[in-house]
């Protein structure tokens, strides 16, 4: 692959498109941190405009990182699908823009078109828009998928609980998961970071979860998220793994700094498949991402941040998972420094990841020497109601104990759900409904004497 | 958390309020709608309020050398290249490199030493006013008269990369620093502690041993200092930090031995 001309608007110019996707991303500190930003707000304008005349067939002839050296690169080259394309293929990532905002962009059309787009290609829109676009667009996407239960589907929203304990004591978990539950959380997946990531530690926790989701036949997932070539030593071992999960990343170096490999994701996906334990669909995979972590593990190959993330989204394609989220405010001040940096690398990561067709969620989160607080987090996490997002993250009050940052909560979730009239996956809702957790009005207003409140927490005393 | 384990739940949750034995998580908070009654809410802002607080302390390394007032050792104040706060949070790298003044004050004591110890502010400046003189003070209690102790350093602006920048310039084999833990919600005071053998620019966390989530609340300084002073011996022994160095200051008969 050759790179090609380079791009200039007025008195600009950009060597090549790894550079001018670079500065034409809206700034924020960790393009900064790589030396990689405009060192103006004109010379960033200027680079959209010059952005904006690219033809979207340039990305599939000069790769960010050579095709040689980069496995995540080839997946991208080699999966790409002209037959999806075609509609788009001679339009500029301008034209892109505008054709995404039409009518014609139904969500049927944007169904069939994500095999054809490369996530460079929607990187670069997404530089070209505002807020409101990446809202507007992505509402169109609708990715749906299922195990246990149906996620995605329009007016939902589904909630990963997360009962993390920092020594993965049995009972504190088990008291988190009865606390979410109550809730209403827990549809997405019920899902815990290990404090120890060992196949034992991992075995009993997924024993746990388990037991309680068999006893009071609760229709959503487990996942303990390991490490995983964990999953994969306890899948021989006949554990009961729903979801695998694993962090991804957009290069190779990335994913290898995490100690993974294309490899080891389909042979995970391959061996949580044949253990059939899905009822109405088999999406068995579980991501997350988040932008900051390849420049963290210094293996961004000098891409802008944003760039990369979208390519740690096609990498998830490839293994139709059930879930991803970008976990956007985690990695700290020195990439994403504020609540409005935070507020649009999740609307972007979200808008990439859907118009790519991935599963999009959101962990709404931040760190506390971050310029954040919890209004910002209200903001985005509302922000990506609106655009549809698949789920978000339920931490009890907010507060995640063991990993230290402060996320979402089931409370949010529930005004979340309230105030614009989402409800949580089908069969979920069926069973909160049953359980007196969701009244007659599908509101979270659980009947805390009631029996089913009851018969949960005789499970918990026997935890 | 104890002060919200002790308070009555309100919205009729009290029947799950046996749960909050379980876990410090934030359960059995109760809602109001689908909100939080006001007092959960506050005591979150307040827990924020205080972490923050901690990340935008200024360090105060004179009121760390009053700490230590007594130790027969010199102590030096090192700057690193990120002049101010809100550069240091956006700059790791400038964190981990020290300024020009410090290069020139370390060489002026630059010597062969056994250990250097650096007081360092990270990002809890409050857990390093707090814990950091006496969990040094411990942990030279512990070490006999064999080791040669460089002056010891109070870093302002520091990562923990830093050390190796400092260690390097004094000459000394092995440092300790005890550094301000990026501070949780409940948890604004942690100090943690970074072993290097053989410091200098470049090592990575691969080549470290780390002691976290040092406050009384969490590992208390007398047992953190036992288990440093532990780590140290091995280290000088084997000639070595990082993964390849185990903690086995749990067992007995190690220490004893």
């Amino acid at each position: 692959m050759q790179t090609g001309a380079p791009f200039s608007f007025e008195r600009f110019t950009f060597s090549d498109l790894k550079t001018l996707l670079a500065k034409a991303s809206p700034l924020r500190s960790g393009d900064l941190l790589a030396g990689l930003a405009a060192s103006s707000d004109e010379e960033r304008v200027a680079a959209r405009f010059a952005l904006a005349d690219v033809p979207l067939k340039r990305f599939l002839s000069e790769a960010l990182v050579p095709y040689e050296d980069d496995d995540v690169t080839r997946m991208i080259i080699d999966d790409h699908d002209p037959d999806a394309f075609t509609p788009v293929s001679s339009m500029t990532v301008g034209d892109f823009r505008n054709w995404l905002l039409t009518d014609e962009a139904t969500p049927e059309a944007l169904k069939h078109l994500a095999p054809g787009l490369t996530p460079e290609m929607v990187a670069a829109v997404s530089k070209l828009m505002r807020n409101q676009d990446l809202i507007a667009v992505a509402k169109k996407c609708h990715v749906v998928t299922a195990f246990r239960n149906t996620i995605g589907l329009p007016g939902h929203l589904s909630v990963r609980l997360q009962p993390n304990h920092p020594t993965d004591d049995p009972a504190g978990v088990a008291a988190s998961i009865l606390d979410g539950l109550m809730h209403g959380s827990g549809d997405a997946v019920i899902g815990i970071n290990p404090a120890t990531d060992s196949p034992e530690a991992m075995i009993e926790l997924l024993k746990l979860i388990d037991e309680v989701r068999e006893r009071i036949d609760i229709p959503t997932q487990s996942c303990v998220l390991a490490h995983v070539t964990t999953a994969i030593d306890v899948m021989a071992r006949n554990a009961p793994v729903d979801l695998v999960f694993q962090s991804i990343a957009g290069t190779q170096k990335a994913n290898e700094s995490f100690g993974i490999n294309l490899a080891m994701l389909a042979e995970a996906e391959d061996a949580a498949k044949g253990l059939k334990r899905g009822t109405v669909g088999h999406n068995v995979m579980y991501f997350e991402t988040g932008q900051g972590a390849a420049l963290s593990a210094d293996a961004h190959e000098c891409i802008d941040q944003q760039t990369v993330e979208a390519r740690a989204y096609a990498v998830a394609r490839k293994y139709s998972p059930l879930l991803v989220n970008t976990v956007v405010g985690f990695i700290g001040p020195e990439y994403l420094f504020d609540g409005k940096q935070i507020t649009r690398a999740g609307l972007e990561d979200h808008f990439c990841g859907k118009l790519l067709g991935v599963p999009m969620g959101c962990d709404v989160c931040y760190t506390n020497h971050a310029e954040a607080d919890q209004d910002d987090m209200d903001n985005l996490l509302t922000l990506l109601g609106v655009a549809g997002c698949n789920f978000v993250i339920g931490v009890p009050g907010a507060d995640d104990i063991m990993l230290n940052y402060q996320s979402t909560s089931f409370h949010d979730a529930m005004y979340l759900r309230s105030v614009l009239g989402l409800q949580p996956a089908p069969e979920f809702a069926a069973w909160l409904r049953k359980m007196e957790i969701l009244d007659q009005h599908g509101r979270t207003r659980p009947q805390l004497d009631g029996q089913a409140a009851q018969n949960l927490l005789a499970w918990s005393g026997a935890a | 958390m104890s002060n919200l384990t002790n308070k009555k739940i309100p919205s009729g949750l009290d029947p799950w309020n046996t749960l909050r034995a379980h876990t410090d998580a934030r359960i059995g908070l109760g809602r109001v709608g689908d909100g939080l009654p006001t007092e959960r809410l506050l005591e979150f802002q307040m827990a924020h309020a205080r972490a923050r607080d901690s990340v935008h302390m200024a360090f105060e390394p004179n009121s760390v050398r009053n700490q230590l007032d007594g130790l027969d050792h010199a102590i030096l104040d090192v700057h690193s290249a990120a002049p101010d706060r809100p550069t240091y949070l956006q700059r790791p790298d400038l964190g981990r490199s020290l300024d020009e003044d410090s290069v020139a004050a370390l060489g002026k004591h630059a010597g062969d030493y056994d250990v250097a110890f650096i007081l360092a502010d990270g990002l809890s400046a409050r857990a390093t006013h707090d814990h950091a003189a006496n969990t040094l003070k411990l942990i030279l209690d512990h070490l006999g008269e064999s080791w040669t102790v460089a002056p010891i350093t109070l870093a302002t602006q520091s990562r923990v990369g830093l050390g190796d920048e400092i260690g390097a310039a004094l000459g000394a084999k092995l440092t300790v620093m005890l550094i301000g833990e990026r501070p949780g919600l409940s948890s604004a005071d942690s100090l943690g502690c970074y072993l290097t053998w053989g410091p200098r620019r470049g090592r990575s966390n691969a080549d470290r041993n780390c002691v976290s989530n040092i406050r009384p609340a969490g590992l208390n300084p007398e047992k953190a200092a036992k288990k440093i002073a532990y780590l140290m011996v091995e280290s000088r022994k084997m000639g070595l930090s990082g993964v390849a160095l185990k903690d086995n200051s749990s067992n007995p008969e190690l220490i004893e031995g």
